[in-house]
């Protein structure tokens, strides 16, 4: 199974996703970064999407979560750069991802939260 | 003259073959001036000749059974013919019945030859088989004609504007169905994407009616936007509309609504913390 790596950048917690997401590795992704969070006190996490081109109902539950865990320990969560069709999956999977916040590019992603932090 | 000779279909046949053969200029000829009196070909006398003598010699070969791939040669030729015709926009009888002219051409030229008459009859069975075809890739020369301007249409109707920076709006024109909200939905967000636009105003001024299933394909867009980051504004709701929405029951949650284009861009420009003022 690969695994999705967590960059710390500042006080946000930065997950680029270039693989093909596989169950496990969601569910390793939601693991791992729920201890990171817990270790470094992070306040904000982008999750970048970008590479991502199938997702699934699960894998949509599963970002869902990642952004309701962060929430616990005070971060929030913002998904950058999905593709149009990724979207219209979501959408017509009646997944509206609540507790997760969108940008379209890691740049905006970032100012989303820096407006939020302060 | 026939005696016991048994109406074998084939030799029947050639022996209407080789009687078109020898009179093929009188019946051409005829052929050609009933077809153009009919009207049914916009081309000149010389490219309706030329047609028409095309298919008369396959015809002949057709029927002297000598060639196997003759028949199929002679569908093809007049599914060309049906469908140049198709495309000229002449009528389907019109078509069909500059193909029956040949039985015309043919009987006056066999007026002096009465004993050909079964002959007649078997060519004639066969002339009315050539028009139902042509008849047939009318109608379906007609459908991909129709096909293909819809499509066209379908991407005419649905243009994305860029109104400022960041700022991109989709006016939307007739009458939405599951087909074009799907395509207005994936071009929007295209144009988002590539433009990286965070919002978009969904203009209906030009739509006709909005039920319940077209105010469903709305909010699936405006879904769809705001998974990529994007928030969508829907403005032009004019006053029966907003009337039909509100007696349905349609929710539009927290999407924001504008009365005007210019309401929604003058929104859009504040929440990316922009202001016209006066110069």
């Amino acid at each position: 199974m690969e695994r999705v790596p967590i960059l710390k950048i500042g006080g946000t917690l930065f997950v680029s996703i270039q693989i093909d997401l596989q169950d496990a590795s969601v569910l390793q992704l939601q693991e791992d970064l729920a201890e990171e969070l817990a270790k470094t006190g992070a306040h904000g996490v982008i999750i970048d999407i970008t590479a991502v081109e199938i997702v699934d109902s699960f894998i949509g539950r599963m970002l869902a979560m990642i952004g309701s865990i962060s929430r616990l320990f005070d971060a929030e969560t913002v998904l950058v750069g999905m593709r149009p069709a990724v979207a219209i999956t979501l959408t017509e999977l009646g997944l509206s991802l609540k507790g997760v916040r969108t940008a379209l590019n890691a740049e905006k992603g970032l100012r989303l939260l820096e407006a939020r932090n302060g | 003259m026939h005696g016991t000779v048994t109406m074998d279909v084939d030799s029947t046949q050639q022996r209407m073959a080789s009687f078109l053969r020898d009179h093929e200029d009188k019946v051409l000829a005829r052929w050609v001036e009933l077809v153009l009196a009919n009207g049914a070909s916009r081309a000149s006398t010389d490219e309706v000749r030329r047609e028409l003598g095309e298919i008369f010699t396959v015809v002949v070969r057709a029927m002297s059974g000598s060639d196997e791939s003759a028949i199929g040669e002679l569908r093809a030729s007049l599914a060309e013919l049906s469908r140049s015709r198709a495309r000229a926009g002449a009528t389907p009888t019109e078509t069909a019945s500059s193909i029956f002219a040949l039985k015309d051409a043919t009987y006056e030229a066999m007026a002096g030859v009465p004993e050909l008459l079964p002959e007649f009859l078997t060519f004639s069975r066969m002339i009315d088989d050539l028009g139902l075809h042509t008849f047939e890739i009318f109608a379906s020369a007609r459908e991909e004609i129709i096909a293909s301007q819809t499509e066209s249409m379908l991407e005419l109707s649905t243009p994305v504007v860029r109104l400022w920076d960041g700022i991109i709006a989709v006016p939307l024109v007739g009458t939405l169905d599951s087909a074009r909200t799907q395509l207005v939905m994936e071009k929007m967000l295209d144009a988002l994407v590539t433009l990286g636009a965070d919002h978009a105003v969904i203009d209906i001024t030009g739509v006709a009616t909005v039920d319940t299933e077209v105010a469903q394909h709305l909010l699936k867009t405006v879904m769809a936007a705001r998974l990529l980051g994007a928030e969508c504004t829907i403005s032009g709701i004019r006053p029966q509309i907003a009337h039909t929405i509100v007696s349905l029951g349609i929710e539009f949650g927290d999407i924001a609504t504008k009365a005007s284009l210019a309401d929604a861009l003058a929104y859009a420009l504040s929440r990316s913390g922009l202001k016209v003022g006066p110069a």
